[in-house]
C-alpha cells in the first residue's frame, strides 16, 4: 500500500492487470461456470427438486385439469390443445424462475458465508463478475429446462423438433432476465432469513399472475386488472417468448419486453453491488 | 494509505487513518473488537468505497485503478470463505480462474502451494472434511496462488488451536522473508506481535501508535494507549 511503485517482485510473479488479455476474461468466466456446475451436481437435492417441481405440476395439476380445461386455438398453437401442452412452456419458465431466485439465494448465502467476498475481490470488473455469475446460473437452468422437455416428451408433449432448437435463444434471454432479477433481489436482501419473503412476494405472485397457467384472454374475461397485471409481469413475457419459440414462432413484443426488463434489472444489480452505493455500504461493519 | 475516513450513517468507524506497509515484513494491525480493522480491510479490498482518503497498492490507486490494485492483493478474510462442498483443489482452481490464470498454471501453483502447507495429500478431499486449522491453511494457500505482492490477513488465527496458530504465524513470517511479501496482519491478540515486529494500534477508528514492538511492554503500552484514548 505504498504511494509509489516498489521495485521488488516474487519469483515468477504474474499478478498483472487482467484488462489486457481477453483470454483471462474467458478463463474467469469458465471458472465461475465450472463452480456453479460443480455446486449443482454436488447438491443432489437441489438437482432433483428442480426437476421434480415442474413434473409434479405437469403430472398432477395438468392431469387434473385435463378433462376440465382445453385451450382453444390461439397462437402459437394451430389446433385445439390439451391443458398439459399449454402449461409445458410455463413450467420451463418456472424452472428458470426458481433457478434465478435460487441463484439469488445462493448469493445471499455466499455473502453470509463470506464466499461472495472472494468473488468481489477478484481483479476483474464487477459488472463482468456479476454477468459471469448470471451466465453460470442461466447455463444450469437451460440444462434443467431441456431435461424437463425430454421427460415431458413422454407425457405427449411433442413440439416440432426444430422448436427444441429455436427455444434455446428464448431460454437464454428469459434465463438472463430472471437471473438478473434474482441478482437485484440478492443485493437488497440483508439476511438469509428474509428469503422466505421472496417466495411469498416475488415467486408466487409472478407465477400466478402470468400466462403460465392460464391463457391471457381467459384472464381478461375474469378480470381486466389481473390482465394488465399479467401484461406488466416480466414472467408473462418470458413464458410467451418460450412458448412461441418452442412452436417455431417469434413473439416480438415479448422479446422486446424481456430485453427491456433485462436491461433494467442488470443496471439495478450493478448499482446494488457497487461498493459505494450498494448493499455493502448499507450493511454496517463486519467486526 | 492516507487520510482514510469512513462512516456507517452517523457512526464514524475510521478517522484519518494512514500508514504504509513495507515489503519483506509483517505489520501487525492491533485493535480490540470493533476498532475498525475489518472495515479497513473492506476498504483496501474495495468491498466498500472510501469517501475520504486514498489507498494505493504498489502505486495503483484502489479507486482509480482497482483492477491493477486488486490483482496484487492476496486476502484471508476473518470469515471462512471456502466452498465446503468443493474439494480443496477445486476451491484453489476457482480462485485461480478469478485471477484469469490458465488451467495448467493453476494446477501447478495449486500443487506448489498445497505442498508448502503440507496438505497436498488432501487436495481431492472436500473442504468439509478438513479441520479448522487445515481450512485456514488452505485459505492462505488460496490467497497466494496468484502470487500477490501484498498479503492481508484479517484475524486469521481466531478459533485455531495452539499448533495451527504457530504454524500459520511461522509460515507467514517465512513467506515474508523468502518472497519479500508485504503483510498486514490484523489481530486483537497481543501475543501475535513478536519482539521487533511493527505494530499499528487501531482504536475506535484512529491509529494511536505505529512502532516496533518492544520486549515485554506491548501489553502495557496497548493498555495505556487505549485507556488514554477512551
Amino acid at each position: 500500500m505504498n504511494d509509489a511503485p516498489l521495485g521488488w517482485q516474487l519469483a515468477g510473479q504474474d499478478a498483472t492487470t487482467p484488462g489486457a488479455a481477453p483470454a483471462r476474461y474467458a478463463r474467469c468466466l469458465a471458472g465461475i461456470i465450472r463452480r456453479e456446475a460443480l455446486r449443482w451436481t454436488n447438491q443432489r437435492g437441489r438437482f432433483v427438486s428442480a426437476l421434480v417441481r415442474p413434473l409434479m405440476w405437469l403430472v398432477v395439476f395438468a392431469a387434473g385439469f385435463h378433462f376440465v380445461l382445453g385451450v382453444s386455438i390461439t397462437p402459437p398453437y394451430r389446433t385445439y390443445i390439451p391443458y398439459e401442452v399449454y402449461i409445458a412452456p410455463g413450467l420451463a419458465g418456472m424452472i428458470q424462475l426458481f433457478n434465478g431466485m435460487q441463484s439469488s439465494l445462493s448469493m445471499v448465502y455466499d455473502r453470509e458465508m463470506g464466499s461472495m467476498r472472494t468473488l468481489m475481490v477478484s481483479p476483474f470488473p464487477r459488472w463482468f463478475l456479476l454477468t459471469a455469475k448470471l451466465l453460470a446460473g442461466v447455463a444450469v437452468s437451460i440444462v434443467q429446462a431441456y431435461i424437463f422437455f425430454a421427460v415431458a416428451w413422454f407425457w405427449d408433449i411433442h413440439p416440432p423438433w426444430t422448436g427444441y432448437l429455436a427455444v434455446l435463444p428464448a431460454l437464454v434471454l428469459s434465463g438472463l432476465m430472471l437471473g438478473a432479477l434474482g441478482l437485484v433481489l440478492s443485493s437488497f436482501i440483508r439476511q438469509l432469513e428474509n428469503f422466505a419473503g421472496v417466495m411469498n412476494f416475488v415467486i408466487f405472485p409472478m407465477f400466478f399472475t402470468s400466462g403460465a397457467l392460464y391463457p391471457l384472454w381467459r384472464m381478461q374475461q375474469a378480470s381486466q386488472t389481473l390482465y394488465w397485471l399479467a401484461q406488466a409481469n416480466p414472467f408473462t413475457h418470458a413464458v410467451e417468448l418460450i412458448r412461441f419459440a418452442l412452436y417455431d414462432r417469434f413473439n416480438a413484443v415479448s422479446a422486446l419486453a424481456v430485453c427491456g426488463y433485462l436491461a433494467v434489472f442488470m443496471a439495478a444489480a450493478i448499482v446494488g453491488y457497487d461498493p459505494g452505493r450498494g448493499f455493502l455500504a448499507r450493511r454496517g461493519g463486519g467486526e | 494509505m492516507s487520510g482514510l475516513s469512513y462512516a456507517f450513517g452517523d457512526r464514524r468507524v475510521l478517522q484519518d487513518v494512514g500508514f504504509c506497509v513495507q515489503p519483506g515484513g509483517v505489520s501487525v494491525l492491533l485493535g480490540l473488537n470493533g476498532a475498525g480493522k475489518s472495515t479497513l480491510f473492506a476498504l483496501i479490498t474495495r468491498l466498500y468505497s472510501a469517501r475520504a482518503g486514498r489507498i494505493a497498492v504498489l502505486g495503483h490507486d484502489i479507486e482509480r485503478a482497482p483492477l491493477a490494485a486488486l490483482a496484487r492483493l492476496g486476502v484471508v478474510f476473518q470469515q471462512p470463505t471456502l466452498d465446503l462442498d468443493l474439494t480443496v483443489e477445486q476451491n484453489l482452481h476457482y480462485h485461480a480462474a478469478l485471477h484469469g490464470m490458465a488451467r495448467r498454471q493453476a494446477r501447478h501453483r495449486t500443487e506448489e502451494e498445497l505442498g508448502r502447507i503440507g496438505l497436498l495429500d488432501r487436495s481431492r478431499d472436500r473442504v468439509r472434511t478438513l479441520s479448522g486449522g487445515q481450512r485456514r491453511r488452505v485459505e492462505l494457500a488460496r490467497a497466494l496462488i496468484h502470487r500477490p505482492s501484498v498479503l492481508l490477513l484479517d484475524e486469521p488465527t481466531v478459533g485455531l488451536d495452539v499448533e495451527s496458530r504457530a504454524f500459520l504465524i511461522g509460515h507467514v513470517r517465512s513467506l515474508c522473508s523468502t518472497h519479500a511479501l508485504a503483510v498486514l496482519w490484523a489481530t486483537h491478540l497481543i501475543d501475535e506481535a513478536s519482539e521487533g515486529t511493527r505494530v499499528i494500534v487501531l482504536h475506535q477508528g484512529r491509529v494511536l501508535s505505529d512502532a516496533p514492538a518492544e520486549p515485554g511492554s506491548l501489553a502495557a503500552t496497548f493498555g495505556q494507549l487505549t485507556r488514554r484514548a477512551a
